[in-house]
């Protein structure tokens, strides 16, 4: 019973804020579209019975373009994680290596920008790469170029913008990792001869792991629906699954085949999830039991942390 | 970035504790489009407090009123398609005439042009009105090619003279709705037309000329790209091209900026005052609706707005600059070979839309 109750907030939240939620757009997803306010027939009423069509979710297998749609997306997406990723890394490895009064400020600095508005930071980035901007201007100014590159709405200022954006999502989890892992097997490797690098790409690197994937996919996750970004920094033929689902919903006006793009986007993010839970839970095995035994034969006296 | 503004503005509103005696009223109208003036006017003679909020494309407001329970009392859709479908789907409340006596100032042949899809004008009283055409930094088009032909389509859409110019930046605004039909117009076909063939026409007009488009964004982002000069040619509302140009020329960086409408057959479109039919306070929006249909009213508003109004008696009021101005008020001429689009049905509007997402991607 103590149990029931202390399980019963979570479930009840879970239900109210996910679960419903995607009922609701599942049930709009199986609906069709007509006249009217809202847009659609309920699947499901009192006076017609079942009125539902699987219409909406066939088209979405049926019409290359939505998949062509999902998989740029994922591309992007996965550009976009692996950047913050490999960016990600020295920062974290830097903070976890600082001495502990430094950390905080250290993580505060990764954090500033992302505790100040996001569409002003993107605003920024206009400012800074459009044609008579900043950027063009030292450019310009200096002799550099004869004219304005054309910087703004391009796959680069589209990713630069995803990385800004999305940066303290790998920053954060990789530095709990990498703060978390026990520098006694660090340091045995050390005596035992292994080079810095060695050290680095044998035991602190696989270590890591969970961290660097749970880094992966907080970047990888909303970065695949991301609409915001492509849309004011990217190249018009960026037309990723977020843009493609505003035009069924808005110019369209189809909101099934809207909500049933949205539920695919789920479905599709969750294969992910699944696998990061996996690779988190061999991870944490891997993680936890090599230290308890390392740290038994390195409990001789000496002081760990010798690398730093 | 400014349907975020609005959305900020719409949860601002909706956090915003009622006055308990203070009655409120909910306007939704295109961004930069009245006279502040009009507004504060409109409170301080009726103790009605407005809650003005703005959107800058018709998607944004057709998607707000169809989820239904807007909250908003005063909205100001495009004849077509927005108006017609809205009228079509029941969303719209008809308009009480007897409370509107300014309804009388409207000229009959433009409120004539909106009787084919409103009957009777029962539902919708013409705000402002506009073409669609070219904008044009006259400055630095001369500096790239002195003698470009600069009285039509012919300047965008064909492919060498879009090749010359794409150094100073072209584009055109991103609506499926405003700019298809101009450019069938261009290609001599019905603007109307739902024949694949023949929207295949213009999609390859349009996507041979692609790959010259620095951008194709919102017409609100459009207007702030022609006034800083980040694009010189751009196809979009005539409004808009005359706003900007008055914005660049308070920046006062010796901008010349022009608009032309396309001698090919000039897209007219209507924007008019309506009241959805679930509008919180009606009786507060006719008020609004009657007040800013005084000649008056129009007039402080198209001198601001640089758009013409319905309202034939606000004519001698409009500042000079904007009523002697050919751009804004079109002349018969060019009237005469205007054309209102229709509305086109669910699989016409869905060839369209996908026709213009494989021209925005370019492929």
């Amino acid at each position: 019973m103590r149990r029931f109750l202390v399980l019963l907030p979570p479930f009840a939240w879970l239900l109210a804020l996910v679960a419903a939620p995607v009922a609701i757009l599942a049930g709009i997803a199986l609906s069709q579209g007509a006249p009217g306010v809202p847009p659609f027939l309920p699947p499901v009423s009192l006076a017609a019975g079942w009125q539902g069509t699987l219409e909406n979710i066939l088209t979405l297998v049926q019409d290359g373009y939505y998949a062509g749609s999902f998989l740029r997306s994922l591309v992007v997406a996965g550009v976009s994680a692996a950047l913050c990723l490999g960016l990600a890394y020295p920062v974290a490895l830097g903070i976890a290596a600082a001495r502990e009064g430094w950390r905080v400020p250290l993580l505060a600095m990764v954090l500033l920008p992302f505790w100040t508005g996001f569409l002003p930071r993107l605003g920024a980035w206009i400012g800074l790469l459009r044609d008579g901007g900043w950027v063009n201007g030292v450019l310009t100014g200096l002799g550099v170029t004869a004219g304005p590159l054309p910087l703004l709405y391009s796959d680069a200022a589209m990713y630069l913008g995803m990385v800004h954006a999305y940066l303290p999502f790998a920053v954060l989890p990789l530095t709990a990792t990498l703060l978390r892992r026990d520098l006694a097997v660090e340091e045995a490797a050390a005596d035992l001869g292994a080079s810095p690098w060695v050290v680095f790409r044998t035991v602190t690197l696989p270590l890591s792991l969970p961290g660097a994937a749970a880094a992966f996919l907080l970047v990888f996750i909303p970065a695949a629906g991301e609409f915001v970004i492509p849309e004011l920094l990217g190249p018009p033929e960026a037309l990723l699954v977020g843009r493609v689902l505003w035009a069924e919903f808005f110019q369209n006006r189809d909101w099934p085949l809207a909500a049933a793009l949205a539920v695919a986007l789920l479905v599709l993010l969750i294969a992910p999830i699944r696998l990061f839970q996996r690779l988190d839970e061999g991870g944490s095995r891997r993680g936890a039991s090599p230290p308890s035994r390392v740290g038994g034969t390195a409990a001789d006296g000496r002081r760990p942390g010798v690398l730093r | 970035m400014r349907r975020r503004w609005s959305l900020a503005a719409l949860l601002a509103a909706l956090l915003a504790l009622p006055a308990a005696a203070q009655p409120v009223l909910n306007v939704y109208n295109w961004a930069d489009y009245i006279d502040p003036a009009v507004i504060q006017r409109f409170q301080r003679q009726t103790g009605i407090k407005v809650r003005y909020d703005v959107y800058d494309s018709l998607e944004t407001l057709e998607g707000k009123l169809s989820a239904g329970r807007s909250g908003y009392d005063v909205i100001v859709p495009t004849s077509e398609p927005t108006f017609a479908r809205l009228v079509r789907a029941g969303a719209l409340r008809p308009l009480d005439k007897d409370k509107l006596p300014n309804l009388r100032n409207l000229d009959p042949g433009l409120m004539q042009r909106v009787a084919t899809v409103d009957p009777g004008n029962r539902y919708g009283a013409i705000y402002l009105w506009g073409t669609v055409g070219l904008g044009i930094r006259l400055d630095k088009v001369r500096a790239i090619w002195p003698e470009a032909p600069l009285d039509g389509l012919d300047l965008l859409l064909k492919p060498e003279n879009a090749a010359r110019l794409a150094t100073c930046g072209l584009a055109v605004m991103d609506s499926a709705t405003d700019v298809l039909p101009s450019v069938l117009a261009w290609l001599g076909k019905d603007p109307n037309t739902s024949d694949p063939a023949e929207l295949k026409a213009a999609e390859q007009a349009l996507l041979a000329v692609r790959p010259q488009l620095r951008a194709i964004p919102g017409s609100g982002a459009l207007l702030d790209m022609l006034a800083t000069g980040e694009v010189c040619v751009a196809l979009t509302y005539s409004g808009d091209v005359i706003q900007a140009a008055a914005r660049a020329r308070e920046g006062a960086k010796g901008v010349e900026l022009g608009y032309v409408a396309p001698k090919t057959g000039v897209h007219l479109w209507f924007d008019l005052l309506a009241i959805p039919a679930d509008a919180p306070d009606p009786e507060a929006a006719q008020a609004f609706i009657d007040f800013v249909l005084q000649p008056e009213m129009m007039a402080a508003i198209t001198s601001q707005v640089r758009y013409p109004n319905a309202v034939p008696a606000s004519r001698p009021l409009v500042a000079p600059a904007v009523r002697d101005d050919p751009s804004v008020y079109p002349p018969e001429a060019a009237l005469a070979r205007a054309f209102v689009p229709a509305t086109p049905n669910q699989a016409g509007e869905r060839a369209r839309t996908r026709l213009w997402s494989r021209f925005r991607a370019g492929r």
